[in-house]
Order: structure tokens, then C-alpha cells, then sequence
């Protein structure tokens, strides 16, 4: 009973998905679906491999992860001192912590433009909306940290006479850190997603372009199968980050 | 110890505080540093325009018919986008949130789907909905659908159960159970998914609009970029920017009193 509890609702989604998938198979090939505009299900299976094997995945693939790694480490970079400058001084953090809550709202995406002008229809425009994407969630969540470590740490920092430095080394950070972390989690993805839209958006870099280039060719299995290619990626760095997040955040 | 600060409200003879105090020297510092920078020529001289162009730019724009025609566009896709996207939304998470095994089955797809990058799928939606106002509503829906969804399903698991209970115990049919227990119960997580969807949906139009369209802000955007037309530009997202702010504290607002009455226990 307890087993078929767990498997049942995956075995049910995954079923549905599949259900959903040969339901599609059988509309486009009776003609209810147009089959010019959503390819067969089994062709966009077989265009995956094709798109794998002809496209150079691997090394779009290399490129989107070296421009979204090079954000992340920006927004880590950025963000978290920012965070703790913030959390240092009291009055700087009362002015500016709505500014960066509101800018985490705001269409960010779209000053591309900007920088296409600034930095050319290059890898830095792609990595500077990514890094600027990134950023809110990491400063707020680094604040959040900081400001939620437990008095009575603090207070036996205090009692051995600890330096603020050693109080910020041995107590402050390693408390903030899995806060920190979910923060940096939630940058990534936001500075992840940035970056494949942008390589979209300007038809440069890695994986983005790959379904530019083959919806203008008006490939369809092959443009479905690229943007489940994109999608599978960005599912998997979402499970690996969200991995890393559970490893850091000490067992409750 | 650490003490807790205290927000009071504003005396009578109002006078500064030094957290305002602080924001305007904060401003004033940036219009200065950006103003030296554009005299300076530091910079290509047409990226970083002076303060005065912007203005002007900003004026201009503002007393153009033909920004309220495209700024008119995009909110309307905007508001179809959430319509449709936040309304399918609804439909889902109350389904989803109402039923642990559904919930099990199925949400695991949306939370993994939502933080993917939606702007990848405008072709598709292109070959659907041509090249027009469609497109961009079906990337607006699209976008806003997953946080919408999301944030309603754990509302929906929030209820408390004696509210549900009362509602069966007066054999209230499933739509009334919708409109008198569920919708008002779970007003404050529905209302933020709502906020959390109008900005996504507003990217996925106005990134859409940039991509290919003939209409709407995000086209103006890319229209000025192709111009170079630098203080037009910045006139552009710093509107954008406030018309978008603006619309998520009123949204915000919306959810206000109930947590001002929660807070006063």
C-alpha cells in the first residue's frame, strides 16, 4: 500500500505525459492537428538525435554554460558582498532594501538593447543581463541570512571573546551560508534563464541560436526538438542546484 | 543586544529622517556621477547621454499620441496574457492543490517547467499565432501560466480545513465551494501569484514585441536601438520601469488590508 502511494502519482503524471504525447501522435496523423505546425511527436523524438548529432550541441551547450557560469560567478561575486554590506550598515540597508526588492520586479531583460550597444552583439551582453538578472535574489537572500542567525550564536561568539572577524568567520557565515545558498540558487536560475533568452533575443552564443537557426529553416521536429533540448537543460542545472542547496542546508 | 527599529508615522512639521536622507544622497550621487560621465566622454558619448537629453527625451515621449497607442498595445496584450494564462492558472492549481495525489502527479512538471527560459517557445507560438498581437498574448499566457498555477495550489493546500468542512456540511456544490470557500480563503496567495504572473507576463509580451513585432513598448525599444536614439531609449525603460513598478504595488495593494487586520492580533 505504502509503495504504490509513492509510485502512483509519478506513474500517473509520467502515464499522462505519454497519454498526452500519443493523443497529439494520433490528431496530427488523422489531420485534426496541422502537421505543419506541431510536427509528430515521434519526428521531433528522432529530430533530437538528429539535432544532437548535426548541430554542434555540444559545444552551444559548452558556450551557454560558460557565459551563464561566468554570471553566476558575477552574481555570487557581486551579490553576496553587497548583502553583507548592507547587513553592516543598518541605515544603507533601510534606503535601499525596497529599491533592490523592486528591482528584482522589474523587466531587467529588457535594457539588452543597451547593452548591445555598449558591448556589441557579444558573449558580455549576454553575461551582464544575466549577472544584473541575478542579483536581487542573492542580495536579499544574503541579507535574509545574516539578519535571521540565531541571538544566542551570537551571544556565545561574545562570550568567548571572539573579533568581529572571527564572530563573522566562525558564526555570522556559516549560519547564513544555506540561506546564502538558496539565494545563489534562485540567482543562477534567474541569470540561467537570461542568458539562453538573450542568446535568443540577439540570435548569438550557444544553445539559443540553435532554435533561431532551425525555425528559420523552417525545420519543426527539428525546433521541437531544440526547445526540449533547451528545456531538458534547464531542468537538469534546476535539479543539480537545487541538489547542492539540500546537501548545504544542514538537516532540520 | 541587537534592538529592533521602529517605523512610526510621520510627525506633524514633517522633516526628513535619515534613511530619506540617505535615498537622496544615494540619487543625487548616481545623476551626479552619470552627468560628469557624459560630459567627460569617458564613455562613447552617445551611450551614456546627459541628464538633460533624457529629459527632454522623457518629455517628448510622454507627449507623443504615438506611445500611448503602443503603450496601449502591450497593456492590452498584457492584460489578454493574464487573463487567459492566469485564468487557466486558477483552474489548475485549485485542482492540483485540492487533490494531494493530482498534486504528487502532476506538480513536480510545473515547478520544473517554470523556471525555464519561456521566450525560447515564440516560435511555436508564431506558428500558431501568427505573426500579430496573438503571439505575443499566447508568450504572455505562457509565462505568467506556471507561477500563477504554483503559488494558487499551495494556497489551496493552505485552507484551513474547517472552512471546507462548513462549506460541505452545507452541501455546497463545487462551484460554490470555488467562489464562497476556496477564492476568498486563499485571497492573499492567489493576489501575489496574480502579481508575481502580471510581471512575467508584461517580460514575455515586451520581449516578444522585441523579437518581431510592429507594435507595442518592447517594439519601440528595439525601434530606438536601430535608431540609435540612446536618450529616447533610456526614456523608454525608465517608463517601463515605473509603469511596471507602479502596477505591482497596486496589485500589491490588493492583498494589504486582510494582512494589516492579520498583523493586529
Amino acid at each position: 500500500m505504502r509503495a504504490f502511494d509513492r509510485f502512483a502519482p509519478a506513474a500517473l503524471g509520467l502515464g499522462g505525459f505519454i497519454l498526452f504525447l500519443v493523443a497529439v501522435e494520433i490528431l496530427v496523423r488523422v489531420g485534426v492537428i496541422n502537421g505543419y505546425i506541431v510536427p509528430l511527436p515521434s519526428a521531433v523524438l528522432v529530430a533530437l538525435g538528429r539535432v544532437v548529432a548535426e548541430e554542434g550541441v555540444l559545444p552551444r551547450f559548452l558556450l551557454t554554460a560558460g557565459e551563464s557560469l561566468a554570471a553566476g560567478l558575477l552574481v555570487a561575486g557581486i551579490g553576496i558582498p553587497t548583502g553583507i554590506l548592507l547587513f553592516r550598515f543598518n541605515l544603507l540597508r533601510r534606503a535601499t532594501e525596497n529599491w533592490v526588492a523592486a528591482f528584482a520586479a522589474a523587466p531587467i531583460v529588457l535594457v539588452y538593447p543597451l547593452f548591445l550597444v555598449i558591448f556589441g552583439r557579444s558573449s558580455w551582453t549576454i553575461i551582464a543581463i544575466g549577472t544584473i538578472a541575478g542579483l536581487p535574489p542573492v542580495v536579499l537572500k544574503t541579507l535574509e541570512g545574516f539578519s535571521g542567525v540565531r541571538p544566542v550564536l551570537i551571544r556565545v561568539g561574545e562570550s568567548f571573546n571572539l573579533t568581529g572577524w572571527q564572530q563573522f568567520r566562525t558564526i555570522l557565515f556559516p549560519a547564513a551560508v544555506p540561506t546564502i545558498f538558496a539565494g545563489l540558487r534562485l540567482g543562477l536560475i534567474f541569470a540561467m534563464i537570461n542568458v539562453v533568452g538573450v542568446e535568443f533575443l540577439i540570435n548569438f552564443g550557444g544553445l539559443g541560436p540553435l532554435i533561431n537557426e532551425l525555425s528559420e529553416r523552417y525545420d519543426m521536429p527539428g525546433t521541437y526538438a531544440a526547445i526540449c533540448f533547451v528545456v531538458l537543460v534547464s531542468v537538469l542545472f534546476f535539479l543539480a542546484v537545487e541538489r547542492v542547496e539540500r546537501w548545504l542546508r544542514p538537516a532540520s | 543586544m541587537a534592538t529592533t527599529g521602529v517605523v512610526t508615522g510621520a510627525a506633524p512639521g514633517w522633516r526628513p529622517d535619515a534613511v530619506t536622507l540617505v535615498r537622496a544622497a544615494i540619487i543625487a550621487a548616481v545623476l551626479i556621477l552619470w552627468q560628469l560621465l557624459a560630459i567627460s566622454g569617458l564613455l562613447y558619448q552617445d551611450v551614456v547621454p546627459p541628464l538633460q537629453a533624457i529629459a527632454v527625451a522623457l518629455i517628448r515621449l510622454l507627449g507623443s499620441g504615438d506611445f500611448y497607442a503602443n503603450l496601449w498595445a502591450s497593456l492590452y496584450e498584457t492584460a489578454v496574457a493574464l487573463v487567459v494564462g492566469g485564468g487557466a492558472a486558477l483552474f489548475v492549481g485549485i485542482v492540483l492543490g485540492g487533490s494531494r495525489f493530482l498534486g504528487r502527479a502532476f506538480e513536480p512538471y510545473l515547478y520544473y517547467l517554470g523556471p525555464t527560459p519561456k521566450i525560447i517557445f515564440f516560435p511555436i507560438m508564431i506558428m500558431w499565432f501568427g505573426v500579430g498581437p496573438g503571439s505575443k498574448m499566447a508568450m504572455g499566457a505562457l509565462s505568467c501560466f506556471f507561477p500563477v498555477a504554483l503559488s494558487v495550489a499551495v494556497g489551496m493546500r493552505a485552507i484551513p480545513p474547517i472552512l471546507i468542512r462548513v462549506g460541505q456540511s452545507f452541501r455546497a456544490s463545487q462551484a460554490q465551494m470555488v467562489t464562497k470557500v476556496y477564492l476568498p480563503a486563499m485571497r492573499e496567495p492567489v493576489v501575489n501569484g496574480f502579481r508575481l504572473g502580471f510581471g512575467i507576463a508584461l517580460i514575455g509580451v515586451l520581449l516578444a514585441e522585441t523579437k518581431l513585432s510592429n507594435q507595442g513598448l518592447g517594439f519601440l525599444v528595439i525601434q530606438n536601438y536601430q535608431r540609435f536614439d540612446m536618450p529616447a531609449m533610456y526614456a523608454l525603460i525608465i517608463v517601463i520601469f515605473a509603469l511596471s513598478m507602479l502596477a505591482n504595488a497596486g496589485i500589491s495593494r490588493l492583498t494589504a488590508p486582510r494582512s494589516r487586520r492579520g498583523g493586529a492580533h
